[in-house]
């Protein structure tokens, strides 16, 4: 059996930002009760133990959690390459500073568009200036810096002000993802799915980009699937490469898998080896028995491996179909309608959007 | 790289390390692992900013009988242009 390369590990479901895209889950009253300090190390002892070569360092916001240098100083010691994922808010020069000792490798820092105004509206609070300040001080601490932006209707228009941020900024790397419409950003698919003349316009500014920084930057960008032909190759294949653990300890083929209807695996029950070899929801997808038509019989269902089982659940209440994104799935109608919604006339003001509530209780 | 006296040294944003549980050496980034055979290891190990280019060849000659220069050279040049190695004047 495949072995992992790496472990997402969304310490909180916590968060400064408000996101609407956010792909946390809805219910996040179910995440409350978070493994504690002791747990996550055992975590990653298992998962060095099964192969885990990278950790990435996740939420909600992983500097909310008070050990968050503890745990990459483990990630470390074990010798993995260890990246934090961060909205940057509580990047104090200190804490920055414990993490460098740590021997934190790498970090990835969200902006939300290439201004104050549009990405503290998008994040839902003051947020930006010290998203800059954070950029700034990364790269003074020598680490390599990347850029993370979601790309929705209302910032996919600055994408190429987005880019001259982080040249600006000295960042080595940018992702620039279209938004996946999962937790909170399925909620708010109307309001986020951009027009066919928008994702033309970006991709053009992103191969100009992409040209004018090769060997300064390196231009990740990634394809919205609701535009595509064919769906994505979902994790690299389910349970395959990479697994997620919950702040609550539950273990996921992918971070939006807690929806699918199988029983729960938790490191709190049970140890990673036998949740990652054993348990029903990761030996759910493995392989390609399990598959339907048309991808039971398609040349592309090692390539593609049928796309995303989560998004083939949240749309047709069935894990198993192919991913509707698939211009062959029965069930392509489900997205060919919303993808013609966001291209039919609309007036001026953009829908409203759901904001993510920074906790449970809060609004 | 243009002449022997550069100094190659590791991306970064890149580590090299022993991936135990398959036993293999590989090169770690965010988003990829790039397995290494044991030859590509040891020319990457000994990258640090420090040797120039011909001083790893000196090097590699006292591990191995067979050394081919420009073998080492273009696989420097392929590890620099996907940007895990990265190469100052000497």
């Amino acid at each position: 059996m495949d072995r992992p390369f790496g472990l997402l590990a969304e310490l909180t479901y916590r968060c400064p930002l408000s996101c609407a895209y956010c792909s946390n889950p809805i219910d996040l009253a179910g995440y409350r009760d978070e493994l504690t300090t002791a747990e996550w190390q055992r975590v990653l002892v298992e998962a060095q133990e099964l192969g885990v070569l990278q950790l990435h360092l996740s939420g909600g916001e992983p500097l909310l959690r008070r050990d968050l240098v503890e745990l990459a100083a483990t990630g470390r010691e074990l010798g993995m390459y260890t990246n934090l994922v961060t909205s940057a808010l509580g990047l104090s020069r200190r804490r920055a500073e414990e993490l460098r000792d740590a021997g934190l490798d790498h970090v990835q820092i969200s902006v939300q568009a290439d201004e104050p105004a549009m990405s503290d509206r998008i994040a839902g609070t003051p947020s930006f200036e010290r998203k800059v300040e954070a950029c700034r001080l990364v790269k003074e601490l020598g680490w390599p810096l990347t850029l993370n932006v979601v790309l929705h209707r209302q910032n996919i228009d600055r994408v190429g002000a987005v880019l001259r941020l982080a040249e600006e900024l000295a960042a080595d790397r940018i992702e620039l993802a279209n938004t996946q419409y999962y937790g909170w950003a399925w909620r708010n698919r109307a309001g986020l799915l951009p027009s066919q003349a928008q994702l033309e316009q970006a991709e053009r500014v992103v191969s100009a980009a992409r040209e004018r920084l090769t060997g300064r930057m390196d231009v990740v960008y990634v394809l919205p699937d609701y535009y595509s032909r064919y769906p994505k190759p979902c994790m690299g294949g389910w349970a395959k490469r990479q697994l997620t653990v919950a702040p609550n300890g539950d273990v996921l083929p992918c971070p939006t898998a807690q929806a699918l209807p199988f029983p729960r695996a938790s490191v709190r029950t049970d140890s990673l080896a036998w949740i990652w070899n054993e348990s029903p929801l990761f030996q759910a997808f493995r392989g390609t028995d399990w598959m339907q038509e048309p991808c039971r019989t398609c040349d592309r269902r090692e390539i593609d491996f049928g796309g995303c089982r989560c998004q083939a659940f949240l749309l047709t209440g069935d894990a198993a179909r192919t991913d509707p994104v698939c211009h062959l799935s029965p069930d392509h109608d489900l997205v060919t309608d919303a993808v013609r919604a966001a291209n039919a006339e609309r007036p001026a003001v953009e829908l409203p959007l759901v904001p993510r509530p920074h906790r449970v209780g809060s609004p | 790289m243009r002449t022997v006296t550069d100094l190659p040294k590791l991306a970064p944003h890149v580590r090299l390390s022993f991936d135990a549980a398959r036993n293999q050496h590989v090169l770690l980034s965010p988003e990829t692992v790039a397995v290494l055979n044991g030859t590509s290891a040891d020319i990457l190990g000994l990258c640090d900013g420090q040797r120039s280019v011909a001083a790893i060849i000196a090097e590699l000659r006292a591990r191995y009988e067979r050394v081919a220069d420009d073998e080492v050279c273009a696989f420097l040049q392929r590890m620099a242009a996907r940007h895990y190695v990265v190469i100052s004047d000497g």
